[in-house]
């Protein structure tokens, strides 16, 4: 089974919700592989003092050209096709922009030369290891790399899932998002109840319903704002999964890489609540 | 011209309180909210919209179900699974590429323009401001930053004004990339936990990649003073200023409630801090166009 957390806005509790549920899903006996899919800050690592068993730098192709074999000025076609401007003619031969290219293969196809072959873009890192009983994977996008979607995309193909797989998902609701939620069988967004996170919890709503997962919100930081995100979700008839109360020590392990469900045994129950409400969910929508 | 960035790496540092409580400090300025797919700036500046603007960018394949045969040779070439096996196009999915349409022997896929959201000039009571919506589950974030700070710009040259404050986005990605790119100055606002600072750190490698001065603004500091220290260090021995800090108070949340600046709910206590610190931004800030 997997089962995304995410979020529209940024440090609501994403990265919090999914080591937590990890730790108290491991203490039940099942088998746990954590998959942060936020290549471009991952921080779920910290917190399960993870041990790298290994790391491969990650490419997509990209094209390069075969000048002896290119038609030249007369021809231009791949350059023509290509809808993100990574080719033009520069002088005498066609010049290849690699980061620019979406590694759609376009370029191959509209060639009548076979003068494309396959070169590569590295696009970060890939690794895995394990901590505390959970088996993790992630990715590190390379600095100045703009796209995440095919790191990510690399990463959940490598990551296997035993029993349950939870991806921890990057903020927003564009691409690195849509990739994420990739596959899921059930989303759990993560808010907190103020006017921003009401703001964008509408926004990822927006995406998980157009998309058809099945989902319900948890708020964290219960009690910091106000009561707009509780009206939204009972307007809306949203499934309320928890409330996880905001206490300053909370924040504070939370600072330090601890696990809540470890400090705290009044945390423990909430995110007992919390799995059962979801997997309570996950039998209803069976 | 200065344009000023507002990022963090990691979200939910305080970006956006930190923005909109410059907003009113110093002469006039523009605004640009360039986190264009969780946009906030907006809730509290609340800005009076002169006018809206579609945002048309690349293009969307559509197989027209009356000409495809279902060879399936659209759905064997497309590197992005944007083809379902009943030969529909996944929008979420699709990137424009115009494989499907090269490929059909029957010219039954077809690209099309593709409108991937909005954005809006508008008036606030700190002056004008450009923000955006991107479409839900569109593509394309990275163009549509850049056209917010197009249009941020030309608004600043329309309006004699010399500064543009641009709210951006979390990660390192495309649109922070967009939001960077050419900027006189990157504020960092980072908070003192482990994953913020990793984040900050790793956003520091970019700004330092595009080779933008940089500044710290360490906000939430009483969640963890001894990290606060580590922040500090890393700050000197990287030689990036350290702007100010701010403390972990419930006012902020406050003044958010009620759709004010930390500035206009707190004017004598934490509003205190920002017109200081606006002014050593602007000494920072490099000039980047005329």
């Amino acid at each position: 089974m997997k089962i995304a957390i995410a979020s529209g806005k940024g440090g609501t509790g994403k990265t919090t919700v999914s080591v937590n549920l990890a730790a108290l899903l491991r203490d039940m006996g099942r088998e746990v592989t954590l998959v942060d899919c936020d290549v471009e800050e991952p921080n779920s690592h910290f917190f399960l003092s993870t041990a790298w068993n290994g790391e491969k730098a990650e490419y997509v192709p990209v094209p390069k050209i075969d000048d002896t074999k290119c038609l030249g000025e007369s021809c231009q076609k791949c350059s023509q096709a290509c809808k993100f401007k990574a080719m033009i003619w520069m002088v005498n031969s066609i010049l290849v922009f690699p980061e620019l290219c979406h590694s759609c293969g376009l370029c191959k196809l509209v060639c009548p030369a076979d003068a494309i072959s396959d070169t590569v873009r590295e696009v970060g890192t890939l690794r895995y290891g394990r901590g505390k009983g959970i088996d993790f994977y992630g990715g590190l996008l390379r600095i100045g790399e703009a796209m995440a979607p095919p790191l990510i995309r690399r990463v959940k193909e490598e990551a296997p899932c035993k029993d349950i797989q939870l991806l921890d998902c990057p903020p927003g609701t564009s691409c690195p998002v849509i990739e994420s939620l990739q596959g899921a069988d059930f989303v759990i967004l993560v808010t907190e109840p103020t006017p921003f996170g009401l703001n964008d919890l509408r926004l990822a709503v927006g995406l998980v319903r157009k998309l058809n997962y099945p989902f319900g919100v948890v708020i964290n930081r219960a009690g910091m704002g106000d009561d707009c995100v509780e009206s939204y979700l009972k307007k809306e008839s949203i499934p309320l999964i928890a409330s996880i109360p905001h206490t300053q020590e909370a924040a504070t392990a939370y600072s330090k890489g601890k696990l809540l469900v470890e400090e705290f045994p009044a945390f423990r129950e909430q995110y007992q609540k919390l799995w059962e409400r979801v997997s309570d969910l996950i039998q209803e929508g069976k | 011209m200065k344009e000023i960035v507002v990022i963090s790496g990691k979200g939910g540092t305080g970006k956006t309180s930190v923005v909109s409580a410059l907003a009113g400090c110093g002469p006039q300025k523009i605004l640009a909210d360039c986190d264009v797919d969780a946009a906030d700036l907006h809730l509290i500046l609340q800005p009076t919209i002169q006018d809206t603007h579609e945002f048309w960018s690349g293009e969307l394949a559509y197989i027209d179900p009356a000409v495809c045969t279902q060879c399936g040779l659209c759905q064997k070439n497309c590197h992005f699974h944007a083809i379902s096996d009943d030969f529909v196009v996944l929008n979420e999915h699709c990137e424009g590429c115009g494989v499907c349409e090269y490929v059909c022997p029957e010219g039954a896929a077809v690209m099309r323009p593709r409108m991937c959201g909005e954005w809006y000039r508008s008036d606030t009571r700190h002056g004008g401001m450009i923000h955006a919506e991107l479409g839900i589950g569109e593509e394309n974030s990275g163009k549509l930053v850049s056209t917010v700070r197009k249009e941020a710009h030309d608004l600043a040259v329309a309006q004699g004004v010399d500064t543009v404050l641009v709210d951006g986005s979390p990660g390192i990605g495309c649109p922070v990339i967009a939001s960077l790119t050419n900027a006189g100055l990157a504020v960092i606002v980072a908070e003192p936990t482990i994953s913020a600072i990793h984040d900050m750190e790793r956003v520091h490698q970019l700004t330092k990649h595009f080779k933008i001065p940089t500044m710290v603004l360490i906000n939430k500091a009483d969640i963890n003073p001894d990290l606060v220290k580590e922040m500090k260090k890393y700050c000197q021995t990287n030689t990036i200023p350290l702007l100010g800090t701010l403390p972990y108070d419930s006012r902020f949340t406050q003044a958010q409630v009620r759709g004010e600046s930390i500035v206009e709910f707190d004017p004598e206590g934490i509003g205190k801090l920002f017109p200081p610190m606006w002014d050593i931004m602007l000494a920072h800030a490099k000039n980047t166009s005329a």
